[in-house]
């Protein structure tokens, strides 16, 4: 045992003996660079002793710089959040008052080119019930407006006002269905009379004789004869009003015929799809030609189930 | 008694082998230095060897050598495992003496030209043929070292009881 330990301490000696010795060369020999081996193996040494304490400092500093940059991140974010939804809010206010400009610009143009006396209002409110159709403009008496004038818009007939107040009126729509105007096909001249359909949420053009020439496709405008909607010679060609080709100018349009079912000694069921989107309509002109008394009392009688309709709702 | 003897071959070899570099401009066919660090490994065991080898060696490089360590070290190793090998065996004869020696040298070489070749980007200093050379002659040194130190407590001995008997 004791041998061993001996021999034990003197291979510790020898260890010892030989790592002096490498120190001391180490400490002669050159490396390449010119630095002694033991300054370049202490350099290197301490170098990556010091790298890694950098190291280690460093990833300290950042991970606390980090955190705090996050801290303020989350705020800029939160910031930025706040201010996107603002500008995405002022953007749709900046379009809402585009297409409210470009409305009415349109508006403005039709009111400027049509020779009748006009008076726009700003649609309020839409009464878009199962039984009738309606919307309520902010004009009223006060402003002119009377029962049965024609309420128009860039793109067609909006309908007629029905009812009336200081400051407000209603608009009985084209499609309601106790709503109809005096109607002809832009291309055949052919005449009929353009109601209300409840059940497509469209209109019908009724009382076209079987020998007629129509089709679908055809566009179909005011004629004028139910003394509320301006016929077609008291509207000038622009716009949708423009002249097709014809030298004759056009009324305005109520729509264009979807489909058509003849039978009999008449066509029956032609669908006629509504120029004027009804969901979209901001402002409209009404127009301020009194309306003949036959028209007037032909009013206040198909009025009369409508406006009792009205008030039992 | 041993460490004076140590110290006394060291010095002795050192003086010798300082003026024998003077003579051989081809270079040393023996090294009495080493010779003396095995012997001292061989008489006195792997620590004596060792520390012996590594104080000859850096006085040696330190007279000699560009780098001072490089033969202390080669040397220590050669006086440490010599006289590890001297503990385990039995050599007293003169054969694996010389045999010793010859290792021993042969050892000492490769550390040198191991440890030079590190440093000194591969430059190798002595050719085998040289090194064979000197291994033989401190073979030869050694062995009649060994067999003169061996054989003057003998003559010693004997001249002292003649002293006594002429009186």
């Amino acid at each position: 045992m004791a041998v061993l330990e001996i021999r034990q301490r003197i291979g510790w000696l020898f260890v010892a003996l030989v790592f002096a010795h490498l120190v001391l060369i180490s400490a002669q020999a050159k490396t390449a660079r010119g630095m002694s081996v033991l300054s370049s193996i202490a350099f290197g040494t301490l170098a990556g002793i010091q790298g890694a304490a950098t190291s280690a400092v460093g990833g300290v500093r950042h991970a606390w710089q980090d955190y705090f940059a996050l801290q303020e991140i989350r705020q800029q974010n939160e910031q930025l959040q706040e201010q996107v939804g603002q500008l995405q809010l002022a953007l749709q206010q900046a379009r809402t008052e585009a297409a409210q400009s470009r409305s009415l610009q349109d508006l403005l143009t039709l009111k400027r080119d049509l020779p009748l006396a006009t008076k726009s209002a700003r649609v309020i409110g839409y009464a878009p019930g199962l039984m009738f159709r309606t919307m309520n403009i902010d004009k009223g008496s006060d402003d002119g407006l009377m029962r049965d004038m024609a309420v128009i818009a860039p793109s067609g007939v909006v309908g007629r006002i029905f009812h009336t107040s200081p400051g407000s009126s209603k608009v009985q729509l084209l499609i309601d269905r106790n709503a109809a105007a005096g109607a002809l096909v832009e291309r055949s001249r052919v005449q009929g009379v353009v109601e209300g359909n409840p059940t497509r949420f469209g209109l019908l053009l009724k009382y076209v004789s079987s020998s007629a020439d129509i089709k679908v496709g055809d566009r179909v405008v005011t004629s004028g004869i139910d003394g509320i909607f301006p016929s077609a010679t008291e509207v000038p060609s622009s716009g949708e009003t423009a002249s097709t080709g014809g030298g004759f100018p056009k009324g305005f349009v109520i729509g264009q015929i979807e489909s058509l079912e003849k039978r009999g000694w008449q066509y029956d069921n032609v669908v006629v799809r509504p120029a004027v989107d009804f969901s979209t309509l901001e402002s409209v002109l009404v127009v301020l030609k009194r309306p003949t008394g036959e028209a007037i009392d032909a009013a206040i009688g198909r009025q009369g189930a409508a406006t009792g309709g009205n008030e039992a709702r | 008694m041993k460490a004076f003897g140590a110290v006394v071959a060291i010095a002795l070899a050192l003086a010798l082998q300082t003026m024998l570099d003077r003579f051989l401009a081809r270079g040393p066919a023996v090294d009495l230095v080493l010779v003396a660090v095995v012997y001292v490994a061989l008489t006195s065991g792997p620590v004596a060897g060792m520390f012996a080898g590594s104080v000859a060696g850096l006085i040696q490089d330190s007279l000699t050598a560009p780098i001072v360590g490089i033969g202390g070290l080669a040397k220590a190793v050669v006086g440490f495992f010599a006289g590890a090998f001297a503990q385990q065996f039995i050599v007293t004869a003169t054969l694996p003496r010389l045999l010793i020696f010859v290792v021993a040298t042969v050892v000492h070489a490769a550390v040198l030209m191991g440890l030079y070749t590190v440093l000194q980007s591969g430059t190798l200093a002595a050719s085998w043929t040289m090194i064979a050379k000197q291994a033989l002659g401190n073979a030869l040194v050694g062995a009649v070292a060994f067999a003169v130190v061996e054989a003057v407590p003998g003559v010693m001995e004997r001249r002292r009881i003649a002293r006594r008997s002429r009186h």
